[in-house]
């Protein structure tokens, strides 16, 4: 009786689509969203701007063209994981999650429409520091193709590695303001000691091997691979680029994430109830007063 | 347009948190077209009962059957013939109304059958809950009231077969909320649908309700209609007169015949004479003030109306 075309998990996927640009589109238009985006972008540009001229560790390249890379490494991890765990902590208190799931296969539509968003946000934050690096630092002009098309993959296989550990996190925090501190904190600790604004080679010897360990690094390293010429290599550990281990680290994160979010995000929404919203909502406006 | 075909059924319900019962065997049963307001304390388990049959919480024994499946095990095809009016908050602000509402409405599509075209047409549906005017407002922007009523819509938009409302009038003006039993009086009658609310309004349960349950420390403690209720619960009439200038009550089954004995001996002297049926609100808080003072079994036992 049912057409092929009306399964209606497909119809609730592209419907998750469709709302992932609505919602993108209504970020854009929202003034606050607004002052965020600009806010925080200038300061990066910004950063760049006062970099362009500092040499990169004695190898003949602007530090601005290493930051460039690190910017947008950053960037997948800040889409990737924080506004994922954010959105999500504050969309199971606002009740948008149950509302999901007392529709049929709206759930579906809500996380596809989460994966949607979060790459859409991010794509902006990347063209936003490519458009950047083109007028403001020599050099990122010269990108060859190959280049770029390694960067592209590491932005996706860096959106699969972090944006289940967002998930996860946002599943498991009990408020939005926990999601907001467990997701930012840990963020400004790695950015920090991942070699982001400031070559790893110059933080001390026991940062190191803690930084390696998380995505934030190796994301930052995947695009610094991509995007600068070999003889910048001079500036990473051991002096070379770690191509492989880039797609190995976060690869393996990916993996990891994808297995256990699944169970994780379905646990989570079993547990979703009128009384459950009703019950955050009231600490929420507890905390507020 | 009530029916014999049982749309849900509950059978000796039990829910427990840890040591705490919440529910204690609750059974009852509402037919096709029936619209069943539960009432009760806070805390007497509306809340639990209504989320177990929605299937978002999972009971810890009985049997429970929503258009005939176990809410426990209900998939995509079951839910999409449920409707679940919720208390929102401040979900979806940054939506339009009708852009809300049609996006949500599309996912329905899929389980359209002749007999019950899914979903609702939007716009007849916004004009149906008075939101027509606000359709391109912001959800964020709307008044609490306006709010609700976008719930319902959400609720029904599906044209659901069962429609569960927790609370759904709170916060409504008296206009907003007479517009509401309409719509409730509407679904019931011409689309069948068969509705389970709970609220605190006993006006409202006795506008709506062809059957009102009582609830009250995890169990019902009375079943069957307003009338039902008022003359079987705390079933005495109270007549108040005077006579001679010195006034007198008495409560009374049979009203009637004590007036009537009541002017063959004093005749004209009776002056001031009130009749008053005992209302939906006497029976209710006769009743839960029983179940709270302590008679727990004799109330359960004594009072429990079936019709």
């Amino acid at each position: 009786m049912r057409s092929p075309t009306a399964d209606p998990v497909v119809v609730a996927a592209r419907l998750g689509v469709r709302r992932g640009f609505i919602e993108m589109a209504q970020s854009l238009t929202n003034r606050a969203d607004q002052v965020w985006i600009v806010t925080v972008n200038a300061a990066f540009v910004a950063v760049l701007w006062f970099q362009r001229d500092s040499d990169l560790s004695g190898t003949g390249f602007s530090l601005a063209l290493a930051t460039v890379p690190g910017l947008i490494g950053m960037n997948v991890a800040m889409g990737g994981w924080m506004a994922t765990a954010q959105t999500l902590a504050v969309e199971r208190e606002d009740g948008t999650l149950l509302r999901a799931k007392s529709t049929p296969n709206g759930m579906v539509g809500y996380l596809v429409a989460r994966v949607v968003l979060a790459i859409l946000g991010t794509l902006l934050g990347l063209v936003i520091f490519v458009v950047a690096g083109l007028f403001l630092v020599p050099g990122v002009a010269d990108v060859p193709l190959r280049g770029w098309l390694m960067l592209l993959a590491v932005f996706l296989l860096g959106m699969a590695a972090t944006m289940p550990w967002g998930a996860i996190v946002g599943a498991l925090v009990k408020s939005s303001g926990a999601g907001f501190g467990l997701s930012f904190l840990p963020m400004v600790v790695l950015v920090a000691i991942s070699g982001i604004f400031y070559p790893i080679t110059g933080m001390p010897d026991w940062v190191q091997p803690i930084a390696l360990v998380f995505p934030v690094y190796w994301l930052g390293a995947g695009m610094r691979d991509a995007i600068l010429p070999e003889s910048a290599a001079a500036a990473e550990l051991g002096g070379e680029f770690h191509t492989w281990e880039t797609f190995a680290v976060l690869g393996l994160w990916g993996v990891v994430g994808l297995a256990l979010a699944p169970r994780i995000l379905l646990a989570m929404a079993r547990k979703e109830s009128g009384s459950a919203v009703e019950s955050r909502k009231q600490a929420a406006l507890q905390a507020w007063s | 347009m009530v029916s014999d075909d049982p749309v849900i059924e509950v059978h000796d319900l039990r829910m427990r948190y840890g040591s705490v019962e919440v529910l204690d065997g609750v059974s009852f049963h509402a037919s096709r077209g029936e619209v069943l307001t539960v009432l009760g304390p806070n805390g007497a388990g509306k809340s639990t009962t209504i989320e177990i049959l929605e299937g978002f919480r999972i009971r810890s024994a009985g049997d429970v059957r929503v258009l005939g499946t176990d809410p426990a095990r209900g998939d995509e095809a079951w839910r999409a013939r449920l409707g679940v009016v919720m208390q929102s908050w401040r979900d979806h602000g940054r939506w339009r109304v009708r852009q809300l509402l049609q996006h949500l409405a599309a996912y329905y599509v899929p389980y359209s059958t002749p007999g019950s075209p899914r979903p609702m047409d939007v716009d007849e549906l916004l004009a149906l809950v008075g939101l027509a005017e606000h359709a391109d407002k912001k959800v964020g922007s709307l008044s609490g009231g306006q709010r609700r009523r976008l719930d319902v819509a959400i609720g029904i938009v599906g044209r659901p077969e069962v429609l569960f409302l927790d609370e759904p009038t709170t916060g409504f003006d008296p206009q907003a909320r007479r517009d509401f039993h309409d719509v409730v009086h509407r679904l019931a009658d011409l689309e069948g649908t068969t509705i389970l609310l709970t609220t605190h309004d006993l006006a409202e349960a006795e506008k709506l309700a062809d059957r009102i349950l009582i609830l009250a420390g995890g169990r019902i403690v009375a079943d069957g209609s307003a009338a039902e209720l008022s003359r079987q619960v705390e079933g005495r009439t109270e007549v108040r007169w005077s006579r001679n200038g010195e006034f007198f009550v008495h409560a009374t089954d049979a009203a009637t015949a004590f007036v009537r004995e009541l002017f063959a001996q004093y005749g004209e002297e009776v002056a001031d004479l009130e009749v008053r049926r005992a209302t939906l609100e006497d029976s209710y808080m006769a009743l839960v003030q029983r179940f709270e003072s302590g008679e727990r079994d004799a109330t359960a036992q004594g009072l429990e109306v079936v019709r």
